[in-house]
């Protein structure tokens, strides 16, 4: 029992900040701790992507030692790069041409996807700033709670103009 | 038309229509915000969405042709799937494709007299910047078969989308908190979706979505799998607007500028739906989600829901866009419950509401934003007696009003007609009495706003210009007339559905 609970802590580390973000998303009312938990959310999504790309064993996906397709060094990146991009994509979309690895390397693609996740989740957490100063200039408030009472308000008085209208027709 | 697009359309036109549609408004994007003079950008973006609108007829044509096999698919930088991201159109998203690059094309015919009035002057170009980085968006999330790829695509669109609501707080500063919290639902919703595909991506090695979708049966009683079906779901119902994940829908509706929520309530949700549908029936099968995972007692009760508590809701409602968004809502759970049934049927039916819906909600949402225009209002006594001062906005808002309510000879008609059938094939004929129920709700709220326009005194009887503008117009009765065509030869719209409804059941034939 307790092996597997070890044996998972990355995921239990995860699972408990997922937790603690969406938490704070939904009960925080200030609007600026509210993006933190999204990020906080967001960023525990990260370290499971880059979870997931841990291979047991497997140590940072760059070909070194007997790897490495060089001997000298200029050749080297060259090699790379034929291997990676002259076959048209067949070396790549098939998968019966393996290459015989010597060394265990930990799976880049999800560090790559995270790349990208990363780049969206700063735009949401710029977008979701830039939106919170706007309301800052219109409502001089960031407290969720104050903002929806004057909402409110709003549209009680709104309300109460058509109400009137409506009766004053039927009358 | 077919034959003739095909024969007339160059070679590279043939052969990259699948990534143009999509690079086009994206790097037209960009290249708006350096556009000093608002008019300009609005060419420009009518020019980016009519050539999506090509493009997406090609991608059309290409996959009805016999030869095709009904599938067209393009690697990304020649870098084959499943490695390589891919770009894959089949019947039903050449469907979705067309709908929204038309509605793209109409939306920004309409959009530059309201854009002018409601948006300040030196953000109109970018204001066309976002409107073409979201239409971009949308059409990346209808056009790849990544699944990782989707969710940036839905990124894109919806960050430009938290933009475009915010901008309606030159008119509306609710506007402002509408667009925070679509913005805090909408990364959920995404986020959720990652965290589905990570599972799936864990399960099957892969992110290709036809690939996941070969090598899910080998993995059937997966726990993993099962986990992530489970975020896909809630993350793509959260964008749908699916039951009672529809939240942030109404306020986002109601406050931004008009032109947004004529686009959005168009697009944005039935593109949520489409991925929701690819991901249901192709990626995962859907004896896997119809049957072992008891989907239908999840998925039916929440499109009832939406189709009874949400009409309900509109009725009650005194703003228009807010009756409408309300009403969206319960369009939404229509489509869901047509999907529900899991046959083909039902999920042509399903489809075949989707594209009725995104026309008449064109159409209703076009006409406020013509009301907006000409009477700054949208309550519903700014539509007191509008049927006499401006007789041709107010008979196209009618003919799509009637055809929301599902009046025989109408668009809205017939796809109901085809839900019914679907439903009663399956038993289901409560259901049928259950969308009859809803549809008579949809009468009250739809007459309401009928009864104002056409038999009321106007509130303020002196009003400068009575018409909406031509440009608003045109588009306008384009979707008003296309209601009632639709609503008399279905051959088109259900042609189109019941293709896209056999396409998703036969992702993985392909492969």
């Amino acid at each position: 029992m307790l092996e597997f609970i070890l044996e998972r802590a990355n995921y239990w580390a995860i699972i408990g900040l997922m937790m603690i973000g969406l938490y704070i998303t939904f009960a925080s009312g200030n609007l600026i701790k509210r993006l933190v938990g999204l990020s906080t959310f967001q960023t525990s999504v990260f370290l499971f992507y880059v979870t997931l790309g841990k291979v047991a064993g497997g140590t940072a996906p760059i070909l070194f030692g007997a790897d490495a397709p060089a001997h000298g060094g200029g050749h080297g990146a060259e090699d790379v790069h034929h291997a990676v991009t002259v076959p048209g994509g067949q070396a790549l979309g098939n998968a019966s041409a393996p290459v015989e690895l010597v060394n265990t390397y930990s799976n880049v693609l999800p560090h790559v996807l995270m790349l990208t996740a990363i780049v969206v989740g700063v735009a949401t957490l710029s977008v979701g700033l830039a939106l919170i100063v706007r309301i800052r200039e219109a409502y001089g408030s960031i407290e969720s709670d104050e903002v929806r009472e004057i909402d409110l308000e709003t549209a009680l008085a709104q309300e109460a103009e058509i109400d009137q209208w409506l009766n004053g027709a039927g009358a | 038309m077919i034959d003739l697009l095909l024969r007339s359309a160059p070679d590279w036109a043939l052969a990259h229509a699948a990534p143009l549609l999509v690079m086009v408004p994206l790097v037209l994007a960009p290249v708006l915000t350096l556009v000093p003079n608002g008019r300009i950008a609005w060419f420009i973006s009518i020019a980016g969405t009519a050539a999506s609108l090509i493009f997406s007829l090609i991608l059309l044509a290409i996959v009805q042709t016999p030869e095709t096999s009904g599938v067209v698919s393009y690697a990304i930088g020649n870098w084959l799937p499943p490695l390589g991201i891919e770009f894959r159109v089949d019947a039903l998203n050449a469907m979705i494709l067309v709908l929204v690059s038309a509605m793209g094309v109409l939306a920004s015919v309409m959009s530059y007299p309201t854009v002018v009035a409601e948006i300040p002057k030196e953000k109109t170009s970018l204001f066309y910047s976002a409107f073409l980085a979201c239409f971009a968006g949308l059409c990346g999330v209808a056009i790849t078969g990544d699944a990782f790829n989707l969710f940036v695509f839905l990124e894109i669109s919806s960050l430009s989308t938290y933009v475009l609501v915010a901008l309606g707080a030159s008119r509306d500063r609710r506007a402002l908190h509408a667009a925070f919290n679509y913005l805090v639902m909408g990364t959920i919703g995404a986020t959720f979706f990652i965290i589905g595909v990570g599972f799936l991506y864990a399960a099957t090695g892969t992110l290709n979505m036809a690939d996941i979708a070969s090598k899910l049966p080998a993995l059937e009683g997966s726990r993993t799998v099962q986990a992530g079906f489970a975020f896909i779901v809630v993350g793509l119902g959260l964008k749908a607007a699916m039951w009672p994940l529809h939240q942030w829908l109404p306020n986002a509706y109601s406050y931004g500028p008009s032109f947004v929520t004529m686009f959005l309530s168009a697009t944005a949700t039935k593109v949520a739906l489409y991925a929701l549908i690819r991901f249901l029936f192709s990626v995962f099968n859907p004896q896997f989600v119809f049957e072992s995972a008891a989907f239908t007692a999840l998925l039916m009760p929440l499109g009832i829901a939406a189709m009874i508590a949400c009409s309900f809701q509109a009725v009650f409602q005194t703003d228009v866009r807010r009756m409408l968004a309300y009403s969206s809502v319960a369009q939404v759970g229509y489509m869901i419950l047509g999907i529900s049934i899991g046959t083909a049927a039902g999920l042509s039916a399903g489809l075949f509401h989707l594209l009725n819906h995104a026309m008449i909600k064109g159409a209703l949402f076009m006409a406020v934003a013509g009301v907006v225009l000409t009477y700054k209002g949208t309550n519903i006594r700014d539509f007191a007696g509008l049927g006499r001062s401006a007789p041709w906005t107010m008979t196209a808002f009618a003919i799509a009003g009637l055809s929301l309510i599902g009046v025989p000879l109408t668009a809205g008609f017939q796809s109901k007609l085809q839900l019914g059938y679907a439903l009663f094939e399956n038993g289901w004929w409560w259901a049928v009495i259950l969308v009859v129920f809803s549809s008579f709700l949809a009468v009250i709220y739809v007459g309401r706003i009928l009864e104002a326009v056409f038999f009321q005194p106007p509130v303020n009887p002196r009003k400068a210009r009575k018409e909406a503008p031509i440009v608003l117009l045109v588009p306008l009765w384009i979707l008003a007339l296309a209601n009632i065509y639709f609503g008399i030869t279905t051959e088109i719209p259900l042609g189109l559905a019941s293709d896209a409804a056999a396409a998703a059941f036969g992702l993985e034939m392909f492969r």
